[in-house]
């Protein structure tokens, strides 16, 4: 027999679908966090449900332990937090050794985020991220500087980007992501540049780098001297840029940048990205995100829609 | 630990830039252990965005009212204003909201009831010792406290040490309250006094180390409480770390101060390196 009560009543007759699909990755939900802010995913598990999520993208990860800079490495500065962590880390083998058990028993997807500093660093990388089953998809940091080619960030020259992700793209069959720094002239220009070398995504942006200074003592607020700048202070720039790759590439985009809450999540959806990464609001609410996820769907509800992708690429004018 | 959306209860200034909040908590102290702390933001956050982390004064409980209200509790924060975080939590009221994360970290290690503690606080590093003295009188140590600032106006809460029952001794570096000089000698009178006591430390960087040494040249156990600067004190965004020994460039050994301690043992840092809170942040956490 079927029973009634108000709220089934008050309820459309099936609940608004958030589930996207990015390179052949089916997500249940559009938001995941954005990679350095949810550690390797256990350290939040107090705190809400990581089979919640859309997919879950951890710590950048390295060939080899990433000691990180010397502190202090955080600065909060208006609307924004600045970071030079450093991508300290585990390192690949450490991490495929003690992270991968937790992945097991989660539905949700898991992204490994990882970097280099040689070509030869991100191939390796890759070779041994590439059978790892708890490893759903792989998101290419490239905002590094290449130690080998006079430092030159490997995200700031198409041609050099292009490179390592063609040879990530052959040293593994996973959906290949590749995350964009903002601090170029022209990201559209590096976004076209990494879909022709095999990117099955792009995920943008990283941070911006910035830097503050303590009048008092003259001195940096963080040891490294600058840092990158998170939090909504870069939100505009990063829809901004967000809307330029979508216009650029045909793959499918990641919206990042300072997303506090669905109102910001629903910006990067309406210029077109497929899903959006939540970086600095984890730190100060670590269930932000199920409440980011909760009210996605309300809005959908409100707007009387039923389906998530009814919203993405819906910008008028 | 839990994420509270809660208010205030009231948030008084006892000393100059010093202030006393209280914040309803229910089913808090059932969980906090001595030396813990909590991330705290004003729930209406702009301008300022992160959670500041603060250790845990005291834990309590308002009766009940007779309009029917059911007990309270509430836990304490003491903190010093020293930016523009503390400032906006120094101009909140009774009822404001606030967001409280906690309690987090590993609190102290209290070792054997037989054993006699001596606890140093450094001005707003006397904070956690108020939890611990209490937890270390009712196991039944005998403790000692002492308590060191600049001027009086560092020496927090007296008579609220007092009247916990650990015996305090005061020093100050201008001489206005107690003994005049550094906390550190009145220690190491102490620890030549009592040579197997445990000693208890919270403080700034300057006064850890120079704890840290006469613990080492007298051979006593040290617990020491760390502050540092931290964006989400549940180990994720490794911005408060802190050396430990044995770390180099090739075999890192970087220990979150949120989530590996607040509360370390001395044995377990790099004092050679150590770099936390050296740039005089002051207690901006705790």
């Amino acid at each position: 027999m079927m029973t009634f009560n108000r709220k089934d009543a008050a309820m459309p007759a099936a609940r608004p679908s958030l589930a996207v699909e990015i390179a052949g990755l089916k997500l249940q939900n559009p938001v995941m966090p954005a990679s350095g802010t949810f550690g390797y995913g256990g350290e939040y598990q107090p705190y809400l449900d990581l089979n919640r999520l859309g997919a879950l993208v951890t710590k950048g990860l390295s060939l080899n332990p990433k000691a990180g800079n010397p502190t202090p490495r955080i600065a909060e500065t208006t609307s924004g937090m600045l970071n030079a962590i450093g991508l300290q880390n585990v390192g690949v083998s450490d991490f495929i050794r003690s992270k991968t058990p937790l992945y097991r028993e989660l539905t949700t997807p898991v992204i490994a985020n990882f970097f280099g500093n040689t070509l030869e660093e991100y191939g390796e990388v890759a070779r041994q991220l590439a059978d790892i089953p708890e490893i759903a998809a792989v998101e290419l940091n490239i905002s590094c500087p290449n130690v080998k080619q006079g430092g030159i960030v490997f995200g700031t020259e198409p041609a050099a980007a292009a490179q390592v992700v063609a040879l990530v793209r052959k040293a593994l069959n996973k959906p290949l992501i590749v995350k964009l720094t903002p601090n170029v002239t022209d990201i559209a220009v590096i976004a076209r540049a990494v879909e022709e070398a095999g990117a099955d995504a792009i995920s943008c942006i990283n941070t911006l780098t910035g830097m503050a200074i303590d009048v008092k003592t003259r001195r940096p607020k963080i040891a490294n001297r600058t840092g990158g700048l998170s939090g909504p202070a870069i939100r505009p720039v990063a829809v901004r840029m967000t809307h330029q790759v979508v216009q650029a590439v045909k793959i499918p985009v990641i919206g990042i940048g300072g997303i506090m809450c669905a109102r910001d999540a629903l910006e990067f959806l309406i210029v077109g990205a497929k899903a959006v990464q939540v970086g600095t609001a984890n730190f100060i609410d670590p269930g932000v995100m199920m409440t980011i996820i909760d009210d996605l769907e309300q809005f959908l509800i409100d707007e009387g829609l039923t389906d998530i992708n009814q919203v993405i690429g819906s910008l008028v004018g | 630990m839990k994420n509270y959306q809660t208010i205030i209860l009231s948030n008084q200034e006892i000393s100059p830039a010093c202030f006393r909040m209280r914040i309803l908590t229910p089913g808090f102290a059932a969980v906090a252990m001595p030396g813990q702390f909590v991330m705290v933001r004003p729930e209406l956050g702009l301008p300022t965005m992160l959670r500041r982390p603060f250790g845990i004064f005291r834990v309590g409980c308002l009766p009940a009212e007779c309009e029917g209200l059911p007990p309270r509790e509430y836990m304490e924060i003491l903190y010093k204003v020293v930016g523009e975080g503390t400032r906006i939590l120094s101009e909140l009221h009774q009822g404001d909201r606030v967001e409280l994360l906690g309690p987090l970290g590993n609190g102290f290690d209290l070792g054997a009831p037989e054993k006699q503690k001596l606890l140093v606080g450094g001005g707003i590093g006397l904070v956690p010792l108020f939890m611990l003295g209490e937890a270390l009188l009712a196991q039944g140590s005998r403790v000692r406290l002492l308590m060191g600032g600049r001027t009086r106006d560092d020496i927090l809460a007296l008579t609220e040490f007092e009247r916990s029952g650990v015996e305090t001794y005061v020093s100050t570096d201008d001489g206005s309250l107690g003994e005049e000089g550094l906390v550190t000698k009145v220690l190491e009178r102490k620890l030549r006094k009592y040579p197997d006591a445990e000693v208890f430390a919270c403080g700034p960087m300057p006064m850890l180390r120079a704890v840290a040494d006469i613990c080492t040249s007298l051979q006593a156990s040290l617990q020491v409480s760390l502050e540092a600067h931290m964006a989400c004190g549940v180990g994720a965004c490794l911005g408060c770390v802190v050396k430990g020994v044995g770390h180099s460039e090739a075999t890192p050994r970087y220990l979150c101060t949120c989530k590996a301690g607040p509360v370390f043992a001395a044995e377990a840092l790099d004092w050679e390196r150590a770099t936390v809170a050296n740039d005089g942040c002051g207690g901006e956490c705790k």
